[in-house]
């Protein structure tokens, strides 16, 4: 009797856990042309749904083309505390993270104080547009 | 005529010796500041204590104008601290009476260490303590998220990339806590559940625990 009085309320509990997860929709970023090779910020909103609450926050990608072309994006968010990095704002062509100096090459390589490289949006070109989806780890360093 | 209302209830549920097993003991000379000044750090259990029934009010009254919800709950904050009459008195005695308890409590801590009064028999009383020491930081942590600021949202999604960072349990250890994938909605309602039912609940119980061993323990004695 115990059991069918705890169990229900466990389960209620633990439903965001169980939750079937949301599959990573792919948002319109960018016209492919206006893509360098010299990183540039792009801002797009996302649908993103809370339980209950649903809204379209704002996320920022550093989309640029690599030495090989590709074009990648990475996100703007430091691996070393989460604050928020730039490009090339020390003048030296490299992310800067003013909290506490962490540095990143073109690629999102961690050279500075961040313990791993900047994570990367997946990108997928459909007739010369940019589309970003889900968050992943960095794959090109 | 208290006299007389003591005594009629008295009569029908003889009260006198639960009252005796309660509140009428000396004072042991060792541990009472009129005899040895010093004796002044066995009361920092007691200020936690009495710092912690501050707490459970205050709380009890906020909770008359603050929503748990990310769009109302900053509002309700701003309305009650500064918009109610005695809002900033009463959201001050719970601000800082938080910090407050952390610090009589380490200081309890610190007396009950030196004064070496964990040993034996007291073991499980220590161990009990430590449990309330660990519930005291959940109501810190959970209650720091209510007011939905920009300090309460990274402070708390600091804590749960340090929970994310717990091996292989750590990613479903951040989720259950978050009620989902971002700090959002359902982690304000959560934290708002587990700070204001969840924990006083435990924390009530092992302070009866706590007491009840001191009860049947006694104070340690003199060093």
């Amino acid at each position: 009797m115990g059991v069918g009085a705890v169990l229900p309320m466990i389960r209620f509990a633990v439903d965001p856990l169980l939750m079937p997860k949301a599959e990573g929709t792919f948002v319109k970023v960018v016209e492919e042309s206006s893509i360098t090779d010299e990183p540039q910020e792009f801002r797009f909103q996302i649908n993103q749904v809370d339980g209950w609450y649903e809204s379209t926050p704002e996320l920022t990608a550093w989309i640029s083309k690599g030495s090989d072309g590709q074009i990648f994006a990475l996100s703007p968010i430091c691996k070393h505390l989460g604050c928020t990095i730039n490009w090339n704002s020390q003048n030296d062509n490299q992310y800067f993270c003013p909290c506490h100096e962490a540095k990143y090459d073109q690629d999102g390589k961690n050279l500075k104080v961040a313990p791993s490289p900047l994570d990367e949006y997946e990108v997928e070109i459909r007739e010369g547009v940019v589309y970003l989806g889900p968050l992943k780890a960095n794959t090109r360093v | 005529m208290f006299k007389g209302i003591y005594n009629w209830i008295d009569d029908r549920l003889d009260i006198t010796p639960m009252w005796r097993d309660v509140a009428d003991h000396e004072v042991p000379e060792h541990v009472n500041p009129a005899h040895h000044f010093s004796a002044f750090v066995y009361c920092f259990g007691g200020l936690t204590f009495f710092i912690t029934v501050i707490q459970i009010l205050s709380g009890m009254f906020l909770t008359m104008y603050y929503v748990p919800d990310i769009i109302n709950a900053y509002a309700s904050v701003d309305y009650l601290q500064h918009k109610v009459a005695f809002g900033a008195i009463v959201r001050g005695m719970h601000h800082w009476g938080a910090s407050l308890v952390i610090v009589m409590m380490f200081l309890h801590t610190l007396r009950v260490f030196f004064t070496g009064s964990y040993k034996a028999p007291r073991e499980m009383n220590w161990v009990v303590g430590m449990l309330i020491f660990f519930i005291m930081l959940g109501l810190g942590f959970t209650g720091y998220l209510l007011p939905w600021d920009n300090k309460a949202y990274f402070a708390t999604k600091v804590g749960m990339q340090i929970a994310e960072s717990v091996p292989y349990i750590g990613v479903y250890v951040k989720e259950l806590m978050q009620g989902g994938e971002i700090v959002g909605a359902q982690t304000l309602t959560r934290f708002f559940a587990i700070h204001v039912f969840f924990l006083p609940g435990a924390l009530l119980a092992m302070l009866a625990a706590h007491f009840i061993m001191i009860r049947r323990q006694g104070i340690s004695g003199p060093l």
